[in-house]
């Protein structure tokens, strides 16, 4: 019986957790759509987002890029079937590894600093004193930020598809001897709209859920530093693997057939 | 402070007000009228129930039962659209200041007045250093950072931000806690002249009886969710409540045990 009432009470958490964060979700992007809004946090927020995580989203796109064109090569050469290196590594790079290594890169850049900031507006009284301000905390914190990741991520990502693809190719040509023309030309013919539409489309819900992950968790936090700890940490964590996840539902409603 | 007419219509009217955490239980049946242009003062041990009675007020917390009026109007339950109305009344000054860290100073003071009022930003400066200068800060701490003010100076922005919007209403909650015995009396003073300009109503939680016999008209003494004693600050020493009088004078001995786990 104790066995039972341990999983009961797991799972009660788990959906009154749920429950929570669906009401934060509803009236944080209720907020998104009613004045007044703060054009000036929104650009802040874009730029901390977008340009900041610049140098983080390119250096991991272009390793990736360049691995993955070691790995295909020395795996499809046994079956001689080098010429489609090109075809795989920008399938790969724009379908999955830009946005889903994107994400993961800016939960942990962007997700603690967000869980950090609002928890410690949280447990020094700050999001109190906002509201005897006459300021709504979830337009003047959450909202920027929610809109911020939404839009930023997919820019994120376009530019860590061109350096990611980039980065194979230089491999490809200097040190694996392929073309130069013919690669260009390969990835080209590989390269449908669809491809990157998909991994663009997954880049915003990714930064949706970074954005909201890291502001729900910040401004649930209590107890102090150690409370902003657990908040930073919880926010990483269910934000990476909520990106896990939305990727596999995002590719089975865009690529199942 | 000036003696409050008895006639004057309640600015707050507090009735029976309840709130628990779980099975601890931190207002039990809170009732207060504080009359416009009142100062009162609540005093009482850490974890009575203070802050939470302010916040309460704030609707920042939800009271688990009775009623808040702000000038004769209900303010438990009520809609947000309302609710942002009525705090337009309010000024707080937090304990630990609660500045606004990724904000320079004057556009701490000036944010009541630029978020809320929708004043121009220009405009809304001159105000803030204006507010500043009657909290004895000069200009040019303006451009600085909350994080580079020493904790009294933290402590006079915050209360210049409280009255930069001149607000009808003003909360100190221990607005002394943390400062040497020096920058207490400033602050005190400070506080007196604030709400004496303004005419506002006050109410402060502390337990710092010098600050409290500073800033009184009246005095409540709060104990386990209760309002134990309510009477005029002159009357504090003779109040004939044991409890009172063992918290005033500080003693260890007394009705009141401290909860100290061995």
């Amino acid at each position: 019986m104790q066995f039972l009432a341990a999983v009961g009470r797991i799972f009660i958490a788990f959906l009154s957790h749920a429950g929570r964060l669906a009401v934060f979700t509803a009236i944080a992007v209720s907020h998104c759509f009613r004045p007044p809004f703060y054009p000036r946090l929104i650009l802040r927020q874009m730029i901390d987002i977008g340009y900041y995580s610049l140098p983080v989203v390119g250096l991991t796109a272009i390793f990736t890029g360049m691995v993955l064109v070691l790995q295909s090569h020395s795996g499809f050469a046994r079956f001689s079937a080098e010429g489609a290196v090109a075809f795989v590594v920008v399938l790969s790079i724009t379908r999955e590894l830009a946005p889903v290594l994107a994400g993961l890169m800016v939960a942990g850049r962007i997700g603690a600093a967000m869980a950090a900031e609002i928890g410690t507006m949280r447990v020094t009284e700050q999001i109190d004193a906002l509201v005897t301000l006459s300021t709504n905390p979830y337009k003047y914190l959450i909202a920027p930020r929610l809109i911020a990741g939404l839009l930023m991520l997919p820019c994120l990502v376009l530019v860590g598809d061109i350096i990611g693809v980039f980065g194979g190719y230089v491999v490809a040509t200097f040190k694996l001897g392929f073309n130069p023309a013919g690669y260009l030309r390969s990835t080209w013919q590989a390269l449908e709209v669809m491809d990157v539409v998909s991994g663009l489309v997954k880049a915003g819900v990714f930064g949706f859920i970074i954005s909201l992950m890291g502001c729900y968790n910040g401004y649930h936090s209590r107890g102090g530093a150690q409370g902003v700890g657990a908040a930073t940490t919880a926010a990483v964590v269910s934000s990476s693997i909520l990106i896990l996840v939305f990727n596999y539902v995002i590719t089975e409603l865009f690529f199942a057939q | 402070m000036n003696q409050i007419p008895k006639s004057a219509p309640a600015k707050i009217e507090l009735n029976d007000l309840h709130k628990s955490f779980g099975p601890k239980t931190v207002l039990n049946g809170v009732t207060l009228d504080v009359a416009r242009g009142e100062s009162v003062v609540i005093i009482g041990g850490s974890g009575t129930g203070k802050s939470v009675m302010l916040k309460c007020i704030l609707g920042l917390m939800r009271p688990d039962r009775g009623s808040i009026r702000i000038d004769g109007e209900e303010t438990v339950g009520m809609g947000q659209r309302d609710r942002e109305r009525v705090l337009r009344k309010f000024g707080m000054l937090f304990q630990g200041a609660a500045l606004f860290d990724s904000l320079p100073v004057w556009e701490n003071v000036a944010f009541g007045l630029i978020q809320g009022q929708k004043m121009k930003r220009n405009e809304a400066k001159e105000r803030a250093i204006e507010k500043m200068a009657q909290v004895g800060l000069s200009a040019d701490v303006a451009a600085l950072f909350p994080s580079e003010l020493s904790g009294g100076m933290q402590k006079r922005v915050g209360l210049a931000r409280a009255i930069a919007t001149e607000p009808e209403i003003i909360f100190f909650d221990e607005p002394t806690t943390g400062l040497d015995p020096i920058m207490a009396d400033v602050i005190n003073d400070l506080i007196v002249k604030c709400v004496k300009d303004l005419g506002a109503t006050a109410i402060s939680i502390t337990h710092d009886m010098a600050s409290a016999r500073k800033i009184a008209d009246r005095v409540a003494m709060l104990y386990k969710g209760e309002l134990i004693w309510v009477g005029p600050v002159s009357q504090i020493d003779n109040s004939g409540n044991a409890y009172v009088d063992q918290f005033i004078h500080g003693r260890a001995e007394g009705p009141i045990r401290m909860e100290i786990r061995r």
